[in-house]
């Protein structure tokens, strides 16, 4: 459904996208998974028609991206990564302005947005300026759908929007994806990509991995450890000068280290307690996908 | 299409707190406002008199300049120095020294001599000032020759002036069509700018742009509010020239309608240019402030092109402001049709296809 073969990108003295490629099926829901100014956005405005890449190819399906560009507008959603519709329209003229520019109406494709838009039904008269930031995201989502398309790019759809709107956002998705919907979503929550059939990890505009989360996981070679203990910082720099562990880094509450074989823990800890280190705590763990990021190649 | 982006445009427009009183007060107030404060007519100029021979004759000189209604006396002198301390401290504006013998000379010799010194820092007051007074004098030197009958003397050039098309010299009716004129170019050039750079700005642009919706339908969905209101706007100057000015537009309404559906596109073509160059509101206001100074001023709204030096004439013929301005100020004031204009027309028409065609390739450029 969504072919993208060898996109490169540069502006100016920036490489934003290197040689990139991938491929989502029909119905696949695909994650795009890196930090802020890895890329993403730009192989979202690549793919949605709105910039031309400097090498390689994109294909909705089956219509080029240089060739058949309306066609394709046509075919697909887009909602980019900053709130773009009319705030000083109501959320009801909103949505009916961006059925009608697609020649169509409300009424024709509410099956699509139904689950979706009756959340923000009893704001219909509200101007979409004054919505909160969870109401806006469906607003916008229904916008992208009102049409009916084949796909939908969302670039960045949950970049600062709460848990609880986040884990309603990736329902509605799923519910999309069942209609037999392409969905291509980007994301800097390294803990949404499990939410994905495949995702794409993007790093400095390269893919250092297309997988499913789980064999992106099943993957990882190495063998990951936790370590806490009361001083922190102390530990990290500690842990650093081990020989034994090859690189780690802090997690949130703990530090992840990687290291060549189980029974080098043992020996971690006692170099550790003899540094003064209280309360030491050494487990091994499984890698979630940010690790996988971090100690990607 | 076009109807759906009609109709959020004028929605939009509506619903914004300022704009649609916007677009009404400010004809009114440049139409009702300007013309009655931006006034040319000089008159209470202060005059200080140093007078060396305090004679009748000089007397009744004074008397008639005092009681001219222009001049007011602020001073008499003991010496031109004195008068001069007057002008520094900015108690009077214009200097008239009579000579010693002004009396004897006129009988004996039938001429006499008197300088006139004008504070020139405004050019204008002061030059009109001077030439008041020496008109007056001038009227006074005629009646002295009646009466001293010096039928032998050369008889005396007089000079009947007669306004042709302005007749009372009335400044009101030569600003009028310049206000219009500026009031068209602001509504149709700047305002759908702002309003395209504005879609740029909060992104709903690129919203816009991976719809189906055809760019040149999306732009003249801009630039058709603003052609509307820019015809209004021009109609309610027209209305208010008519009753509050009795300016009529002596060559015909149908005429200055047809140069004003012209010069729109030619304004809202330049709009477009800086719109496909602005990347932010910021940006926009600041180049469009460029091309109000440089239009309005290299035009012969204030100064007439004929008064400028070469140079400035030649950058002035590359402003459509100025045949647009010259076309309804001829319209107004000399009774011309569009037919005697049709030297303008053409080129406004040229502009018009010129700069739209430019604003099109720069629009494709920045894609």
């Amino acid at each position: 459904m969504v072919k993208v073969e060898n996109i490169s990108k540069a502006f100016k003295n920036v490489q934003a996208l290197n040689n990139v490629s991938f491929h989502a099926e029909k119905g696949e829901l695909f994650g795009i998974i890196g930090p802020d100014g890895a890329g993403k956005t730009t192989l979202f405005r690549i793919m949605t028609t709105l910039t031309i890449p400097d090498e390689g190819a994109v294909f909705i399906n089956n219509r080029s991206i240089f060739n058949d560009y309306m066609k394709i507008r046509k075919n697909i959603g887009y909602m980019p990564g900053k709130f773009a519709l009319y705030q000083d329209l109501t959320v009801e003229e909103n949505l009916n302005f961006f059925a009608s520019v697609f020649n169509t109406t409300i009424e024709e494709n509410y099956h699509l947005v139904k689950g979706i838009y009756s959340h923000i039904a009893p704001f219909k008269n509200r101007k979409a300026g004054k919505l909160s930031g969870g109401m806006k995201q469906k607003l916008a989502l229904s916008c992208a759908l009102i049409h009916k398309p084949e796909v939908l790019f969302l670039d960045e759809p949950t970049t600062g929007v709460d848990p609880v709107s986040r884990k309603e956002f990736w329902d509605m998705l799923y519910d999309l994806k069942k209609m037999g919907i392409t969905i291509i979503v980007s994301t800097p929550y390294m803990d949404e990509a499990s939410r994905c059939d495949r995702i794409a990890l993007i790093k400095n505009g390269a893919f250092i991995d297309v997988d499913s989360p789980a064999n992106i996981i099943n993957n990882f070679d190495n063998i990951l450890i936790a370590l806490k203990a009361d001083n922190m910082r102390k530990l990290l720099k500690d842990v650093r000068k081990c020989r034994q562990i090859k690189s780690a880094f802090a997690f949130g509450a703990e530090i992840h280290a990687v290291i060549d074989s189980d029974n080098f823990i043992e020996e971690i800890s006692s170099q550790l307690k003899s540094l003064d280190h209280k309360n030491i705590e050494i487990y091994r763990i499984p890698p979630a996908i940010e690790d996988c990021y971090i100690w990607s190649r | 299409m076009l109807k759906f982006l009609l109709e959020k445009e004028f929605k939009q427009f509506m619903r914004n707190p300022v704009m649609p009183r916007m677009v009404l007060i400010m004809p009114l107030v440049m139409m009702i406002v300007f013309p009655l404060a931006t006034n040319r007519e000089v008159h209470d100029i202060t005059i200080s008199i140093v007078d060396n021979d305090k004679s009748q004759y000089s007397m009744e000189l004074v008397n008639k300049i005092t009681s001219s209604g222009y001049f007011i006396l602020s001073d008499y002198s003991s010496n031109y120095n004195n008068a001069l301390k007057s002008i520094e401290k900015g108690n009077t504006y214009i200097i008239l020294e009579i000579e010693k013998d002004f009396e004897k000379n006129i009988i004996k010799e039938g001429s006499a001599n008197v300088i006139i010194s004008a504070n020139a820092v405004d050019i204008f007051k002061g030059s009109v000032g001077a030439s008041y007074l020496s008109n007056i004098i001038y009227d006074y030197s005629l009646e002295l020759q009646e009466k001293l009958a010096f039928i032998n003397t050369a008889p005396a050039i007089n000079i009947i002036p007669f306004n042709e098309f302005n007749q009372t010299l009335n400044y009101k009716n030569f600003m009028i069509p310049a206000i219009m004129v500026m009031l068209v170019t602001m509504i149709t050039c700047f305002l759908p700018t702002l309003n395209i750079v504005s879609e740029k700005e909060k992104g709903t642009m690129e919203q816009i742009n991976v719809t189906p919706v055809n760019k040149f339908i999306f732009i003249l969905s801009k630039l058709i509010p603003y052609l509307i209101m820019g015809i209004i706007v021009f109609t309610i100057c027209i209305i208010i020239a008519k009753f509050l000015y009795h300016l009529d537009a002596k060559g015909g309404i149908l005429s200055l309608y047809i140069f004003t559906l012209v010069y729109v596109f030619v304004s809202s073509g330049l709009g477009l240019i800086i719109s496909n160059y602005s990347y932010s509101m910021q940006q926009a206001m600041c180049v469009i402030f460029f091309f109000v100074m440089t239009l309005f001023f290299m035009s012969n709204l204030f100064t007439p092109v004929a008064y400028m030096p070469e140079w400035g004439q030649a950058i002035a013929a590359f402003n459509p402001l100025k045949y647009y301005g010259h076309a309804v100020r001829s319209i107004y004031l000399k009774g011309a049709v569009f037919s005697d204009m049709y030297r303008e027309l053409i080129i406004l028409g040229i502009f018009a296809v010129v700069l739209n065609i430019l604003a099109v390739i720069s629009y494709k450029k920045n894609e």
